[in-house]
């Protein structure tokens, strides 16, 4: 039989606001256990949560990408569980009447299709803090730090139909979160994180199978894997005559699988309703407009713009507005050259190439964007030729100068096109290489274009590498010749 | 010294009859004296007090006293207090030492009062009778053998024994008008979000509400000036100027139009308590108010909707007390699921059991709808019906209890216990101002006079209340244990 996989993410996204979402403790990340964790977040008698504005703004720019409703009324809910992590016994969350209504997030999947997902709705809730199991002989210890981070819960319709959807999903969900810059999108430190519905049906059924929940994916290859597993799992379950029973699980990514965490009878009943210490969010259109007036291009239209205005592939266009990062450096490094083309083969060969053999992001490139413009620059005004222009690259890279201009001053690798200086030079090389004048003069004449190589090469060497090769070339062939 | 109201006692403290620091000593030697029969303190601060009292002296000597300062009172046990234990009358608590100070208690220092203590309440504010505490119950000062009601107990009960003039007490569905009534005083439940519920043990979130109780309603304005206004720390407490409370207090009432709501004298309403009630609003004619009948048609589901609405809230916010990180931990725990069942179990008393379990269930998957969403349905017909009533009148009155203080151990059923409250918590669901005014004695027990407004009207209540007591002297009575123990 064939199968169809069905998959609907649950994506939570730590929100960059610098304080939590319902006190004023720090959120920044890797502090000393619970030095981040003021009364309010250890949930003592008698606090009160405050919401975060920062948080609901960014929420609703969230949405405002992403092209949902935004409903004028929002409120607040608790989620009563007990555990450790979780101070106040509940989880102030968004169970009713969410922050951000039903929309849609296009993505591109490799083959260049594109695919639009439907999102049923996001949702503003606080983290739990953290259970650490280890270093406590048995026992376990908790970090309150990360208890009240503001998370955005963005919940997908079951519109993805492969794990390669499901990852492009999240894909171009962190994409836009780092472009509207309400999330680092850190999935190491655990700014995005997500849960995988999946369920499999026999092709053309237009019932949902029995769904299982892969809980706290943390990566854009685990959501993969774990799929692939899981669909794999059900699909010999269900041909094997057996059912798929409707729980969570986790995945493992050491063993490459998922497991049992609960069934849906083990599952809480989480008494949510409406949280008696926080007003209903009232947003009134004109908040909205502004927010909206001041939303950032985002990943599509940057697309878009760099193919249609400044000329880029469709590749290009597409690799470089990837990551806000990305973009803004490449935007930059195109402003300072004034040239997108050139820009874009440098951002995209000599720096993308760096930056991948040393594992970092272009956020933490050694080279400012700035830098490699001012590089690039001296490449198209001709100030240096290709191969000074990887010299100083290299300087730049290894910290060695400010700038290009510094580099190349201080290694004096200014391209020579001074043709009395470079014609010395050619002189010198010619009058040293009696042997290879005489075979150059006794080959074919359609022979002598390759024999030139080893003239120009010695000139190069000559001048450090800083004579203008088109200009040597054409000046080597002039005197090599009127020695024939 | 100790039966002063506490315009009385600026007044001495002004022309130097005494010191805030004697008159200090003077009430906490008689709560070392007389309190273990009442039982109406949980944790008598002497040092604090003692210094707060010098700062204030000192501050009057400066020429900078406020209306406030330097008096002393009390505050029920249910605010958090930096460096003070802070119980909330729960085993749970009994050894938890406040880190911080609730927004009122930060309000009252600032104003330079002097507190003597925490006084003792029903747990977690669960009860009518102050039987539920952990700490014991409290006497009745004007008959021992009676409850002082709750569940600010502690706090009427010291104030009418003459320890202490005034004190903090929380209302969410009557807990601070019937004490009031039961002992003799006057009390004030203001609009829900006058006062910051920041720092203050929440039972139900949207019902509680801190009040001042008191000896007469002048000194009640004279605490509320010092305890309402906006706060950032709680989101439900309103952006709203706060008035000078006693600037409107001598306005006579000629004109006032009071309405009797025709379900507060129905069935069950002790015929003492009518009498005196009844007395009362002829003293109103008598200054030139009208008085007519009107009617609260939803009164009966008022109950009904609180037993719904505030253990649901109340199962939620006593979750926190888990065992984990403060409060009552059980001996030795075997596991997570242990740890939690036996520090609850051990930690709570059988009235919030009750509660947390009713909250749980009403909550469930499944009985939301019929629970929890009808019974906000009927606490907005509820509010609906005193806004039509405030159409008509100014102010409504009734008894703030049907009977006087019963007797120590005479509600043992919970739903007896619960209908003591029929008059007064339909007031919290609609979350308009309330308060008791004392209007009589039923034998040697008073009779508390309930005055109710709409939202915000807390300076027409303590006029009205004001003219009362410039007409009668029921506020000026005290119980047979004060004046033996002068």
């Amino acid at each position: 039989m064939q199968w169809e996989t069905v998959i609907g993410l649950e994506v939570h996204v730590q929100l960059a606001t610098r304080s939590k979402i319902f006190s004023g403790a720090s959120t920044a990340f890797g502090a000393e256990p619970n030095t981040q964790a003021c009364g309010v977040d250890l949930g003592l008698p008698g606090v009160l949560p405050v919401l975060n504005e920062a948080a609901v703004a960014m929420a609703v720019k969230f949405g405002l990408a992403i092209h949902a409703e935004i409903p004028e009324v929002s409120v607040f809910d608790r989620k009563n569980y007990f555990y450790p992590d979780l101070p106040k016994g509940y989880q102030t969350s968004q169970m009713y009447q969410p922050i951000v209504g039903a929309g849609e997030v296009e993505i591109t999947l490799e083959d260049g299709t594109t695919k639009s997902i439907r999102v049923h709705h996001a949702h503003l809730e606080e983290d739990a803090g953290k259970s650490l199991h280890e270093d406590f002989h048995g026992m376990t210890g908790v970090d309150l730090n990360r208890a009240g981070t503001p998370l955005l819960e963005i919940v997908s319709e079951p519109d993805m139909r492969s794990a390669k959807e499901a990852a492009a999903y999240l894909k171009a969900i962190h994409s836009i979160v780092t472009y509207l810059g309400i999330s680092d999108g850190n999935m190491a430190e655990g700014s995005m994180r997500c849960d995988v519905n999946v369920s499999v049906r026999p092709q053309g059924q237009a019932a949902l199978g029995t769904r299982a929940e892969i809980k706290n994916v943390n990566s854009f290859r685990f959501v993969e894997r774990a799929i692939a597993y899981e669909v794999e799992r059900q699909i010999e379950l269900l041909e094997d005559g057996g059912k798929v029973v409707q729980e969570t699980r986790l995945f493992d990514p050491d063993r490459d699988e998922t497991r049992s965490m609960r069934t849906k009878e083990e599952a809480n009943d989480y008494r949510y309703f409406p949280c008696p210490d926080l007003l209903p969010v009232v947003l009134d259109k004109a908040y909205i407009d502004h927010l909206r007036d001041n939303l950032p291009e985002l990943p599509a239209e940057k697309r878009a713009r760099f193919e249609n205005e400044l000329g880029l592939s469709a590749y290009d266009a597409s690799v470089l507005s990837a990551t806000r990062e990305m973009a803004d450096y490449f935007e930059e490094v195109k402003e300072v050259c004034g040239d997108a083309k050139q820009a874009a083969n440098w951002v995209q060969g000599e720096l993308a190439g760096a930056l991948n053999r040393e594992n970092l992001s272009v956020a933490n490139s050694p080279i400012a964007a700035r830098q490699l413009g001012e590089l690039v620059a001296r490449v198209i005004d001709d100030t240096i030729n290709g191969k000074a222009a990887k010299q100083v690259f290299q300087a730049l890279w290894n910290g060695q100068g400010a700038s290009a201009d510094d580099i190349i001053e201080a290694q004096g690798l200014k391209q020579v096109t001074d043709t009395g200086a470079i014609e010395a030079m050619i002189d010198q090389v010619i009058a040293e290489s009696p042997a290879q004048v005489a075979q150059y003069r006794d080959a074919e004449p359609d022979k002598r274009g390759k024999m030139i190589g080893y003239f120009v090469g010695q000139v190069m060497k000559a001048s450090r590498g800083t004579a203008n090769p088109q200009q040597v070339n054409q000046l080597l062939k002039q005197k090599l010749d009127a020695l024939c | 010294m100790h039966d002063k109201t506490l315009a009385e006692l600026t007044r001495s403290l002004d022309a130097g009859e005494f010191s805030s620091r004697e008159l200090t000593q003077h009430l906490l030697g008689r709560i070392d004296r007389y309190d273990s029969e009442l039982n109406s303190f949980i944790s008598v601060t002497h040092e604090q007090a003692l210094a707060a009292a010098d700062a204030a002296d000192a501050a009057r000597a400066a020429g900078k006293a406020g209306a406030l300062t330097g008096l002393p009172l009390a505050l029920k046990d249910i605010f958090c207090t930096r460096d003070v234990k802070t119980t909330a009358g729960s085993r749970m608590l009994d050894n938890f030492i406040s880190p911080y100070d609730a927004t009122v208690v930060e309000k009252l220092a600032a104003a330079g009062t002097v507190s003597l203590g925490k006084t003792n309440m029903d747990e977690f504010a669960m009860g009518s009778s102050n039987e539920n505490s952990h700490y014991g119950p409290v006497k009745n000062p004007w008959d021992l053998a009676a409850v002082p009601g709750g569940s600010s107990g502690g706090s009427a009960a010291a104030v009418a024994a003459g320890l202490v003039p005034a004190a903090i007490g929380t209302d969410t569905g009557g807990s601070i008008r019937q004490p009031a009534a039961f002992c003799g005083i006057t009390g004030l439940k203001p609009t829900y979000g006058r006062v910051s519920r920041y720092g203050m043990i929440a039972y139900a979130s949207s019902l509680d509400q801190a009040g001042p109780m008191a000896r007469s309603a002048e000194d009640c304005a004279l605490l509320l000036n010092a305890m309402a206004g906006h706060d950032l720390r709680d989101s439900t407490c309103v952006q709203r100027g706060v008035p000078d409370y006693t600037e409107e207090l001598d306005t006579p009432l000629a004109g006032l139009k009071i309405g009797l709501p025709r379900e507060y004298f129905g069935d069950g309403l002790d015929a003492q308590v009518e009498s005196a009630v009844r007395d009362a609003i002829k003293v109103f004619e008598s200054l030139g108010a009208s008085v007519r009948e009107v009617s609260l048609p939803h009164t009966h589901y008022a109950i009904p909707a609180y037993y719904v609405i505030a253990p649901a809230e109340a199962s939620s916010n006593l979750s926190r007390f888990d065992g984990v990180r403060f409060g009552h931990r059980c001996a030795s725990p075997v596991d997570l699921i242990d740890l939690y069942k036996r520090s609850r179990a051990e930690g709570f008393g059988d009235e919030v059991k009750r509660r947390i379990l009713i909250g749980t269930h009403t909550l469930s998957e499944g009985f939301f709808d019929a629970y929890y969403k009808k019974a906000q349905q009927v606490r907005r017909l509820i509010r609906q019906d005193f806004l039509d009533a405030f159409e008509e009148v100014d102010v409504l009155m009734g008894p703030a209890s049907p009977t006087p203080a019963f007797d120590l151990g005479a509600n043992k059923d919970p739903v007896s216990m619960y209908l003591q409250d029929i008059y007064t918590i339909a007031i919290n669901l609609a979350g308009i101002p309330g308060m008791s005014v004392p209007a009589g004695l039923a034998g040697k027990r008073p009779v508390g006079l309930q005055i109710l407004g709409s939202h915000f009207t807390e300076a027409r209540l303590l006029n009205v209340a004001h003219q009362f007591q410039q007409a009668t002297d029921w506020h000026r009575q005290r119980p047979a244990f004060a004046e033996e123990n002068a």
